[in-house]
């Protein structure tokens, strides 16, 4: 009964912010400060909920799947709600901070520029470079988990990689490859090809001497102990090297971007539009980098998952 | 005897470079020499191998300017320039690391903020975990030149923006190193502290902060690196006066090369000193718990 309550209190003082927050005229902080009041009751009331509804996913219940998923949801429908209610509330300045409610207007408004944008930047130069990289970092892991020399070689370079800012040799991969998504395409192969060669090599070389000795027992050859052991061991980590290197690629070629490009991309938009003060173009390019990001990372989370259901490390998360 | 050599890892480490710097002379030479030929050719004038490759490595702005004139071009902006000059590259440097150091710090308290709430309470974990991995999926680096100008119209510039990017990008692993850190305890150890019914407070200072140290020193290297990428970022926005990725942005305006080349070799020899110096404080600290390992 209790938590009903607090429900329903939670909802009513949510809409009726919202409410207040698109219907009534700006400014509405600075005329009526009393409205403040609304947010620690929304706060608390989003507290307790958000609490009730841990509890519940916890307890393993037929819909507590749900309910695991929504703590976050209402987690991010507060901080949506706080920053569309301050800006407009207190009339905050377009260029500082565009309302959510404008950027996403903004982002149907100017679909055919955001899917050229992100046709030339993700399309073209992200996949790409991600493909080139990654399949190259994982060939020369291959060659390298037999070759003592080359992993004393490559493996300090790639730790000295790991701690170099890499995306700074944008202006280069610019001079050398031009304005076009070949430049974007070359830092990301730059950037991608360490963490999948350490990753791998690592993966490879954590076959456990017990299943090494069972496969020299069974006469493997080496090509079947590569396949049939060394490579499904490594597979959980060149997915967490795919994972990270899906955030970097998309990262190195909006960076590249701000060195020079036709006059399309993500990289682009975001540095013209700022220049013009076109707050809300930018923040909808941002909104659909994010998207790409988090899509292209679940994505291969959900990769991960349907070719890993065997491994340990998933078999444990289903369990729960 | 020598094959004995082959497998030492020093052999194969200092192969490498001579590999390298054998091929950035090679690639010096074929990428300038061509701009070469073309430029005589152009000209209607003769040339021969041997004054093109005399010229190649002396080219004012090459398409790869050879070692030797990086190492020149660093040694005469690090060391023959006035560090308070703006064409000193201790000057640009300086100016980075401060933002790199100041992110780096936001960026330690936050995640360890995050982390420490997230172990106590489990709704905040279950709310704030999702949007945490989700933070890193968002390619920030995208929103680092409106920061700098959105943070600008309100009167702060210089170094904050850009402590604030570089912050954003090393919380993160600050953050899922320390969850897994302050959850490392011994299971033993907080038995019998529950046991001596210890509370949560004393629990933290007594076991969970101690066996978080590990996981945490580890996150700091990359946290560091992650800060100094921010900063650098950071600065390619126009705005920026100073520091390695204006430096980067100008040179490139310009068509500087040399000038690209001793600002990356100085970031990358900034990236490797910052996280020697965490790995340097790790052992230390380390050690003197007897848990170095190795």
């Amino acid at each position: 009964m209790n938590s009903k309550l607090v429900c329903g209190f939670f909802a009513l003082s949510f809409c009726s912010l919202s409410a207040i927050s698109l219907m009534v005229e700006p400014g509405f902080f600075d005329r009526s400060p009393v409205l403040l009041l609304l947010f620690p009751a929304i706060y608390v009331s989003a507290a307790k909920v958000m609490s009730l509804l841990t509890a519940y996913g916890d307890q393993g219940r037929p819909l507590s799947r749900y309910s695991r998923i929504s703590v976050p949801l209402v987690f991010a429908l507060i901080v949506g709600l706080t920053w569309e209610s301050m800006v407009s509330g207190y009339q905050v300045p377009f260029v500082l901070l565009p309302p959510p409610s404008t950027i996403v207007s903004a982002f149907f408004n100017n679909t055919s520029v955001l899917w050229a944008d992100f046709r030339q930047t993700y399309l073209k130069a992200v996949l790409a470079g991600y493909v080139i990289g990654c399949t190259s970092g994982f060939v020369v892991a291959t060659l390298a988990v037999k070759s003592r020399y080359l992993q004393n070689g490559l493996v300090p370079m790639g730790n000295f990689m790991s701690a170099i800012p890499i995306v700074g040799i944008a202006p280069i991969m610019v001079m050398w490859f031009g304005f076009d998504w070949q430049s974007k395409a070359a830092v990301i192969v730059v950037l991608t090809f360490f963490p999948m060669f350490i990753n791998t090599l690592t993966g490879l070389k954590s076959v456990d001497a017990l299943q090494k000795d069972l496969f020299h027992t069974y006469a493997a050859t080496k090509t079947q102990t590569f396949f049939k052991s060394q490579l499904p061991q490594a597979l959980p980590f060149i997915f967490d090297a795919l994972k990270i290197n899906s955030t970097l690629a998309l990262i190195g070629a909006i960076v590249a971007e701000f060195f020079g490009t036709p006059i399309v991309g993500m990289g682009f938009r975001i540095s013209t539009e700022v220049g013009r003060m076109n707050m809300d173009v930018v923040w909808a390019t941002i909104l659909v980098a994010a998207l790409a990001g988090s899509i292209s990372y679940g994505a291969l989370a959900l990769l991960e998952k349907a070719t890993l259901f065997w491994h340990a490390s998933l078999r444990g998360m289903r369990a729960r | 005897m020598l094959s004995r050599i082959v497998r030492e890892k020093w052999f194969a480490i200092a192969s490498f470079i001579v590999l390298i710097i054998g091929a950035w002379y090679l690639f010096a030479l074929l990428m300038n020499g061509n701009q070469l030929v073309k430029n005589y050719e152009r000209r209607n004038m003769d040339w021969t191998i041997s004054s093109v490759v005399a010229e190649a490595y002396q080219v004012k702005r090459p398409m790869l300017p050879a070692p030797h004139q990086v190492i020149d071009e660093l040694y005469n902006t690090v060391f023959d320039t006035r560090i308070t000059s703006k064409r000193s590259l201790v000057f640009h440097t300086l100016i980075t690391l401060q933002s790199t150091l100041l992110g780096f710090l936001l960026g330690t308290a936050l995640g360890i903020l995050i982390a420490v709430g997230i172990v106590h309470n489990r709704t905040l974990e279950a709310s704030l975990m999702p949007w945490v991995i989700a933070s890193q999926s968002i390619p920030i680096l995208a929103i680092a030149p409106m920061i700098v100008v959105v943070l600008g119209a309100v009167g702060l510039t210089g170094l904050v923006p850009k402590s604030i990017i570089s912050m954003y990008l090393s919380f993160f692993p600050v953050t899922i190193g320390m969850v897994k850190g302050l959850r490392s305890a011994d299971r033993l150890h907080m038995e019998l502290l529950h046991t001596y019914s210890a509370n949560a407070h004393q629990l933290f200072w007594t076991l969970r902060w101690f066996s978080a140290q590990p996981y945490l020193f580890a996150s700091l290297k990359v946290g560091i690196a992650a800060a100094l990428v921010g900063a650098i970022v950071g600065e390619l926005p126009t705005g920026a006066q100073g520091g390695l990725g204006a430096r980067l942005l100008s040179g490139s305006y310009y068509g500087q090369t040399t000038q690209i080349w001793s600002a990356l070799f100085m970031a990358a020899l900034l990236g490797s000193v910052l996280v020697w110096l965490v790995s340097l404080a790790e052992k230390v600290l380390l050690r003197r718990r007897g848990l170095a390992h190795e």
